[in-house]
């Protein structure tokens, strides 16, 4: 396990980013994952004083906490009926209601894990990450920057008016996906990211897109072809390369199937 | 580092160190009926109420708990008995290991729930994993068991 | 009846559902050593080097022990009746290194960080040998495994360790190759089954402390306890008198535990310091260096004649039992001798296998022990035969199936003197709903909904073998306690075989304490394993009870001044039948305990010549989404023939978990390593069991017949009910897409490949 030499709950973000400025010393997201490695800890970063654990919501956005319980981000009824429930579907699989009430969304976003349901639902929503010195980046640049020593501190998602859909496979329910795949649309743009391929979401934008209720299946189908080769696939214990591929071209298909008929097929 | 814990409704001050776990600090404090199953956060036996909500304490620093209301079974037994009964009629304990864990669970989900399917009583505890029972006597007990709760609050109403 | 087919509670429910300390570690004394090893990073190396100087250097370490320190004389950890068909091929800790896990050195110290510091710090130097990883080139390999002058097999099982084989036999019945060649309908296909993982959820834990005489107790959750006592024994080089092993509650066996994993580190530890000492395993060391199910690859060739009757078997079985035997040479066995029998009709069959090393994990007994290796080849085969033949899979069994009263040549000779399968298929057909389902549904939106079905037998216990005995006495107020070997495991023994007790000695299950197993104290029992506890051990109460009533009588008949022929008993009273004079069984107790020379007390044992075979017929229900090929389990229904049913509640929860385990083999469990022999699948998040979503419906019902051999007719339920789900699953996957899965699990992604290949 993970040790620890000192646990330190901050009184304000500058003394955290102060500390978390030194190498042996790390932010505490949910303690979930962190605490299976090895890594020797001197001072541990604990958030948990600063009020962060709570969703705001205005006429504009959501404005998520880092401290933010995965399970409160499941429940939070005006998230859910904003985005027409994707990130209850997202985040629902995840072990268990208790593992839930523990992981935090800033440890699920600031991970950036290839496995994560979360990374990958947020991708496709107009969202952003607010960083305690970086200001204000959109999601899709975070996930691809290196982890560096800034502090995650708030996550945006912006009410834009976009449908989105959310869909995954799982060898059990509640086990990692081996392929999530979120589609939203707003106008005539697509916002299209695929995760656990295995490796970690990515946002892949078409703009231009003129499907609407009445395409065709073939149409829709071509879409989801040609959003399945922007993507590498992978090999890894759960599933194969070629048996991802194809999985990314279904969901990716029924993503956009429930966007714009609003089932799924 | 020195923390104040809320044990069962009693107050603890205790010296522990940083890296001390949930679980450990539980046991060691008496808490028997706190389980470690696994060391990945996936199967539920550790399960405590902290705040009143069921969270892993193999995943939960003892210092993350300062200054806040931690439940185990051993302070939860006149409701562990009352829904334990409905499991030993079943026969769902079986060998008992993820007992405890199941029950903090249940009593959780009770709070929190109005009325669950079973599909959401299912999913509701897809967190806490059983090798023995299969599941089925578990969803038959808590079945029972909120459908007396809920007549006995038709009642009193 | 009053006792027997009753939902009686167990009557340690109360305190487990309310989180009572009761399980190993929850007893273990404050100071106890924390005790843990240094495992193989290389599947196979010799250990040439060990430098334990820096680590016992750490403050808080009590011992260090290396290959250096134990005895160099070998034994097996397989808990089995001596002498052990198991080969004797361990030592505590050995120079050669046969699997990734396998220990390198025990460290004893204080606290968990010590160790922990200690274990890094211990150097060693190996030598990395060539390991051999693929079963199916084991044999004959230039590589041998186990090369020891000091290894020795104790039984006829057809070892060679020089070949890499722990177990070799063929058993041929009338001339099969002419009988299948004469056949209409031939199949031959090879099916493959993993090392499932038992996956209980207290993982392997000891503790072990000194006595005031100096003897070594050993507290242990284990199925095993008078095998334990002698493997200690035979490890440690120290008499048998000098160990005490106790179990207390624990927390599910499946198997596992019949093969004394953990009990040789904190025993040797404590012999050598005198302190007490514990080891618990973590969720990893029990996936990675534990007993799991033996993998095995068996080839089925089958022949009908054209009405679909199944004339031939012919079975040949490669076993891995990896690094070492324990189990090796018994479980293959049960891969052919408990799926043929199944047909009644065979005129010829051919058993034969092979039982390897390799350089991966050692397997041992896990619930099924071979038979649900053999059911998923022989049920899949014989499905296939009737789709070749295009006929409903149920009719194939329907008219082929064993029947009562037929004597069974694949199984040993016996004669089946009590069997309802046809009942159970016809019950289990109408729950499903058969023959509205069969053999599939296209539900329009993508998915098809199809049905598959098995069927299977175990045994009740080893006949000739297993050996059961139980003590009652009579105390004041005329309740009784009753001491029993077997070993309750969460399965509920303690209750069920009061309830046989209480039956037969006329009272309630309440007036029956149970007392759990002290190998100082119990009566010999082998241990609850081999599905032997209800049938063995309940006849063991049964004789034991008669021969209490006869001492009651005789107190009574003492008591009462007549012939003992005319006293009989009632449950509350001793009575003279000639003139309803009585006498209270809670006087005659208290009455008893003075002035008394006659103890009221009886012991028994029991073993039985034959293994009454239960029998479980499994029909599945899958959804089959025909884009992906990811399947759902929807519905499944096991109908259940073991005799009387001691327990209603026992029977049905232990039918609903076995057949989930059964899901979980089915459709989830993997257990995968790397190219180096390092186990990939080592961790609930990785080997994945079945969570309560992901089991669909499990639906039980039972369909008895009368065992005239069993207590009250009952034979065994333990392990017949995880066969059924991987070839019925398997079945409803082919009725659905046309695919046959032939390797375990049932992935979507076989599944969609095999869709695509096949066309």
């Amino acid at each position: 396990m993970v040790s620890i030499e000192r646990f330190v709950r901050v009184k304000s973000l500058a003394e955290a980013y102060e500390l978390n400025q030194e190498r042996m010393n790390t932010v505490l997201g949910g303690f979930m994952w962190l605490k299976m490695g090895n890594r020797k800890i001197e001072n541990a970063i604990d958030l948990s004083g600063l009020s962060l654990d709570t969703i705001e919501e205005t006429g504009e956005e959501f404005s998520i906490g880092c401290m933010c319980s995965l399970r409160t981000l499941e429940l939070h009824e005006g998230l859910h009926h904003a985005f027409q429930g994707v990130i209850r579907e997202a985040v629902h699989h995840i072990v268990g209601v208790q593992f839930r009430n523990g992981a935090t969304v800033g440890g699920s976003v600031y991970g950036r894990f290839g496995f994560s349901d979360v990374l990958t639902c947020l991708l496709a929503l107009d969202c952003y990450v607010e960083l305690y010195k970086g200001g204000i980046v959109p999601l899709h640049e975070f996930a691809t920057m290196k982890s560096d020593n800034d502090i995650l501190v708030r996550i945006h998602i912006k009410k834009d008016g976009r449908k989105a859909s959310y869909q995954s496979q799982r060898i059990t329910r509640t086990d990692f996906p081996i392929i999530a795949a979120a589609a939203a649309k707003k106008d005539n743009t697509l916002f299209i990211s695929i995760g656990a391929r295995p490796g970690k979401a990515s946002l892949l934008i078409k703009d231009d897109c003129l499907l609407d209720e009445n395409s065709a299946d073939d149409e829709i189908a071509a879409l989801a072809e040609w959003a399945r080769d922007q993507y590498k696939y992978g090999s890894d214990i759960r599933a194969g390369q070629e048996y991802r591929r194809h999985l990314a071209f279904v969901y990716v298909k029924r993503a956009l199937q429930e966007i714009l008929r609003g089932v799924t097929a | 580092m020195i923390i104040n814990i809320w044990l069962n409704g009693r107050q603890l001050t205790r010296e522990i160190e940083a890296d001390l776990l949930l679980i450990d600090f539980l046991r060691n404090n008496g808490c028997y009926s706190v389980k470690r199953g696994c060391e990945t956060s996936n199967c539920g036996l550790c399960s405590v109420l902290l705040e009143d909500k069921p969270v892993l304490s193999c995943s939960t620093l003892a210092a993350r708990a300062d200054g806040k209301h931690v439940y185990t079974l051993e302070g939860l037994q006149p409701q562990a008995e009352e829904f334990g009964s409905f499991m030993a009629d079943q026969g769902a304990e079986q060998c008992g290991f993820c007992s405890p864990g199941l029950v903090i669970s249940v009593l959780a989900m009770e709070k929190e729930l109005n009325n669950p399917s079973d599909e959401e009583i299912k999913e509701y505890l897809s967190g806490s994993l059983c090798r023995c029972s299969g599941y089925m006597s578990q969803l038959r007990a808590i079945k029972l068991y909120l459908d007396r709760k809920g007549a006995q609050e038709y009642e009193r109403n | 009846m009053s006792a027997i087919d009753q939902p009686v509670r167990k009557k340690d429910a109360m305190a487990l559902v309310t989180g009572k300390p009761v399980y190993t570690q929850d007893i273990a004394p404050k100071d106890c050593l924390v005790v843990k090893l240094l495992g193989s990073p290389h599947a196979h190396a010799l250990i040439k080097e060990i430098d334990i100087g820096p680590a016992l250097q750490v403050p808080g370490i009590e011992c260090i022990l290396t290959y250096k320190d134990v005895p160099d004389s070998r034994f097996t950890l397989a808990g089995q009746t001596y002498p052990e068909p198991s080969p004797y091929d361990r030592l505590i800790l050995d120079q050669r290194l046969r699997y990734v896990g396998d220990a390198v050195a025990i460290v004893a110290g204080e606290n968990e960080k010590a160790v922990e510091e200690a274990l890094d710090l211990i150097k060693v130097q190996y030598e990395v040998l060539q390991p051999v990883l693929d079963f199916r080139r084991a044999l004959d390999h230039e590589v041998i495994i186990h090369p020891e002058e000091n290894w020795k097999s104790l039984a006829p099982v057809g070892a060679d360790n020089r070949r890499n084989l722990c177990a070799s036999e063929e058993v041929e019945y009338g001339d099969v190759d002419q009988v299948i060649s004469e056949c209409e309908w031939i199949i031959e296909q090879t099916y493959h089954t993993k090392a499932n993982q038992q996956v209980m959820m207290e993982t392997f834990r000891t503790f072990t402390h000194l006595d005031t005489f100096g003897r070594l107790v050993c507290v242990s959750s284990t199925q095993v306890p008078f095998h334990v006592r002698r493997i200690l024994a035979n490890a440690i080089g120290i008499p048998k008198s000098q160990i005490r092993v106790i179990k207390p509650r624990i927390g599910g066996g499946f198997g596992a535990k019949q093969t004394a994993v953990s009990e040789i580190y904190p025993a040797i530890v404590t012999w050598k310091t005198g302190k007490p000492a514990m080891i618990i395993y973590t969720r990893r060391e029990s996936f990675t260096s534990s007993s799991p199910r033996h993998e095995m690859e068996i080839r089925v060739r089958l022949g009908a004649d054209k009405e679909g009757i199944i004339r031939g078997i012919d079975v040949y079985t490669l076993s891995n039992t990896g690094a070492y035997g324990e189990h090796g040479p018994t479980t293959v066995g049960l891969s052919g001798h408990k799926s043929i029998p199944l047909y009644g009709k065979v005129e010829a069959f051919r058993f034969g296998y092979d039982v390897v090393y390799t350089n991966v994990m050692s397997a041992g007994a896990y619930r099924g022990y071979g038979a649900t290796q053999g059911c998923f080849a022989v049920e899949s085969a014989v499905n296939e035969l009737a789709a070749k033949m295009q006929m409903d899979p149920v009719r194939i069994r329907e008219i082929n199936m064993v029947r009562q009263g037929q004597v069974m040549p694949a199984y040993y000779g016996e004669k089946l003197n009590s069997c309802a399968l046809d009942r159970c298929m016809a019950k289990a057909k109408a729950m499903i709903g058969w023959d509205d389902k069969y053999p599939c549904k296209d539900m329009g939106n993508g998915k098809i909904r199809s049905v598959g079905v098995a069927m299977t037998m175990q045994g009740s216990g080893i006949s000739g073998v297993d050996t059961a005995s139980v003590s009652i006495k009579v105390n004041d107020d005329g309740f009784y306690s009753m001491s029993i070997g077997a070993t309750d495991m969460g399965t509920g023994c303690d209750t069920s075989l009061a309830q046989i007790a209480a039956e037969c000695l006329d009272c309630s299950v309440e007036n029956i304490i149970v007392s759990g197993v002290d190998t100082d104290a119990s009566p010999y029992d082998t241990g609850s394993y081999a599905s032997s506890t209800a049938y063995v051990t309940g006849n063991a109460v049964v004789k034991t009870c008669a021969a209490l009533r006869q001492r009651i009588k005789a107190e009574g008949s003492a008591q009462l001044g007549c012939p003992v022929e005319d006293i009989e008993i009632d449950g509350e009273k001793v009575y003279r039948v000639d003139t309803d004079e009585s006498i209270s069984l809670k006087d005659l107790a208290n009455g008893a305990m003075c002035g008394n020379s006659n103890a009221l007390s009886a012991t028994e044992s029991f073993s039985s010549p034959v293994s009454p075979p239960p029998f479980v017929v499994g029909m599945a229900e899958v959804e089959i989404d025909k884009e992906t090929g990811k399947v759902d389990l929807i519905d499944y229904v096991a109908v259940v023939d073991c005799g009387t049913v001691i327990n209603t509640n026992l029977a049905r929860v232990q039918t609903e978990g076995g057949i989930a385990q059964g899901i979980g083999m089915a459709l989830y469990e993997d257990i995968k390593y790397t190219e180096k022999g390092q186990m990939v699948s080592n961790s609930l998040m990785q080997y994945k069991i079945p969570s309560r979503l992901d089991v669909g419906t499990i639906r039980v019902a039972f369909e008895s017949s009368y065992e005239p051999t069993g207590p009250f007719g009952a034979k065994s339920i333990g392990e017949v009910v995880i066969n059924t789900p991987s070839p019925a699953i398997a079945n409803a996957v082919y009725n659905g897409v046309h695919v046959n899965i032939r390797e375990l699990p049932i992935t979507a992604e076989k599944v969609y490949m095999g869709m695509h290949k096949e066309k």
